[in-house]
């Protein structure tokens, strides 16, 4: 008995004062934050939730008559009455989530020490489908964006709330992504972070390169170049492929992890979901 | 004997290159060494997005849209008096930096050997 009190005193005292063993997630995004902040002293914090845009003045004047009339505003439409529209069993998409599905977007990816592993909002939702008798969606783009940049929409100016509990699990699919984001790969050799923190509002030709922090906030995004929606899934499947990797499958537990880790760094950005984006 | 078609056709299909990598043709300039040189060859794969696609990084004469990621190549001889060294950078430039974003195209053979000693020759002009 008195050893066990010891040994939770112990902990206890563990989790007031962390000690800088191995960094935390907390120091990670302290030292995130910063690594951008200090490279773009005249971008306030919540403006980097706009990208590219938050650092390219040039191109953000035309970014911001494009959101004036969103090409993306269909995609909430269709999403809001997919969301709505009642499974063959009489159920809907409410009935899985909290809060009814609304404004719950913040608290995306997390993860479910049950199952033991990172939940996506997309996985949940075609989870949802499959407890209710229906086919699961396709994932990178279609009617699963259509439903997300719905639940998105309904999201917007909440803050990027993403979770690590004090579980080794969750700590590994932290660190899991991390891995993802610092790792170099692929033909050409470069990470994430390559691209977008160390070079971050850099051209790589003609092309800036938008900062990592606030990457996460206005996923799913239409892209002129896609014609369409897409999920962040899709995104990093390009990003790969650019290095001339092979992509791992949307929804993996890659690129989970990856998710989990690059949407903590963002902690604390508004969202600001569906984008718009070249 | 150039063999680029063949070489390109090939590039194109195993590797599903996207994005702003490969987004606009290339463009070379008219002006400068005679078509067919070596240095006119190593100027034509140091261009081209699925070969060297040089100025994703770097600006150099001739070249349009270049990126500034890394230096512009400029004075080459003043800066690289050893031309085994320019190779070496070009082939593996992990070597002088290991966290350097500058693929290592030998070591990763996205450049044949020959392919590199041109784009040597091409850089070493400038
Ligand atoms: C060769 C450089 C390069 C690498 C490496 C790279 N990206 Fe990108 N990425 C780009 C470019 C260029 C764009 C489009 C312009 C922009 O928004 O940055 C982009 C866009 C993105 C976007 C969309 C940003 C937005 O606001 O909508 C995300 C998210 C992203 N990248 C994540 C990643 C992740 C994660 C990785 C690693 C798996 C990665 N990228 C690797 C070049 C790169
Ligand atoms: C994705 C970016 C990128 C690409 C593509 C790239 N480089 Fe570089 N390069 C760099 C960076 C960044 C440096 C700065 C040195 C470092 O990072 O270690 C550099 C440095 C160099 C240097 C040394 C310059 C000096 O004066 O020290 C040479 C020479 C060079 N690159 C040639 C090339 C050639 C030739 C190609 C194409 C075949 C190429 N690079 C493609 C990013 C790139």
């Amino acid at each position: 008995m008195k050893r066990l009190l010891t040994i939770a005193a112990t902990l206890g005292l563990l989790t007031v004062s962390p000690v800088a063993v191995q960094a935390s997630p907390q120091q990670d995004l302290k030292a995130f934050r910063a690594y951008f902040t200090k490279r773009f002293p005249d971008v306030p914090l919540q403006d980097f939730a706009n990208g590219v845009y938050a650092v390219d003045k040039a191109s953000r004047e035309q970014w911001e008559s494009i959101e004036e009339f969103p090409p993306y505003e269909l995609n909430i439409e269709k999403g809001k009455k997919l969301f709505n529209t009642p499974f063959k069993n009489g159920k809907t998409y409410a009935s899985c989530f909290p809060n009814g599905g609304i404004g719950i977007k913040q608290n995306y990816p997390y993860f479910d020490t049950a199952s033991g592993q990172v939940k996506t909002l997309e996985l949940e939702i075609n989870e949802c489908r499959k407890k209710n008798g229906e086919k699961p969606l396709k994932w990178k783009k279609g009617a699963i964006a259509d439903i997300s940049a719905y639940m998105a929409y309904t999201s917007r100016g909440k803050k990027t709330n993403v979770v690590i509990p004090d579980d080794p699990a969750a700590m590994a699919a932290y660190e899991s992504g991390k891995q993802h984001f610092y790792a170099k790969r692929g033909q050409l050799n470069m990470s994430c972070a390559d691209c977008h923190q160390y070079n971050a509002g850099n051209r790589v030709r003609a092309d800036i390169l938008s900062p990592a922090l606030g990457h996460t906030t206005h996923f799913p995004v239409y892209r002129s170049k896609w014609g369409g929606l897409g999920t962040i899934h899709r995104r990093y499947g390009g990003c790969n492929k650019q290095v001339r990797f092979k992509p791992f499958k949307a929804q993996s537990e890659e690129y989970r992890n990856l998710e989990y880790f690059h949407t903590y760094m963002s902690n604390g950005l508004k969202l600001n979901g569906p984008g718009a984006r070249k | 004997m150039r063999k680029l078609p063949g070489i390109l056709t090939t590039a194109s299909s195993v590797l599903v290159l996207s994005g702003s990598l490969t987004l606009l043709p290339v463009t070379t300039s008219t002006a400068g060494p005679a078509a067919g040189s070596v240095i006119e060859q190593g100027k034509a794969i140091a261009f081209d997005r699925k070969k060297g696609n040089c100025l994703a990084c770097h600006a150099i004469e001739g070249g349009k849209l270049a990126g500034n990621i890394g230096p512009p190549l400029v004075a080459m001889k003043a800066r690289f008096p050893d031309k085994a060294k320019l190779r070496a950078q070009i082939w593996d430039a992990t070597k002088a930096n290991p966290n350097t974003i500058m693929p290592p195209f030998g070591r990763h053979k996205i450049l044949s050997e020959s392919e590199i000693d041109k784009v040597v020759e091409f850089i070493y002009s400038l």
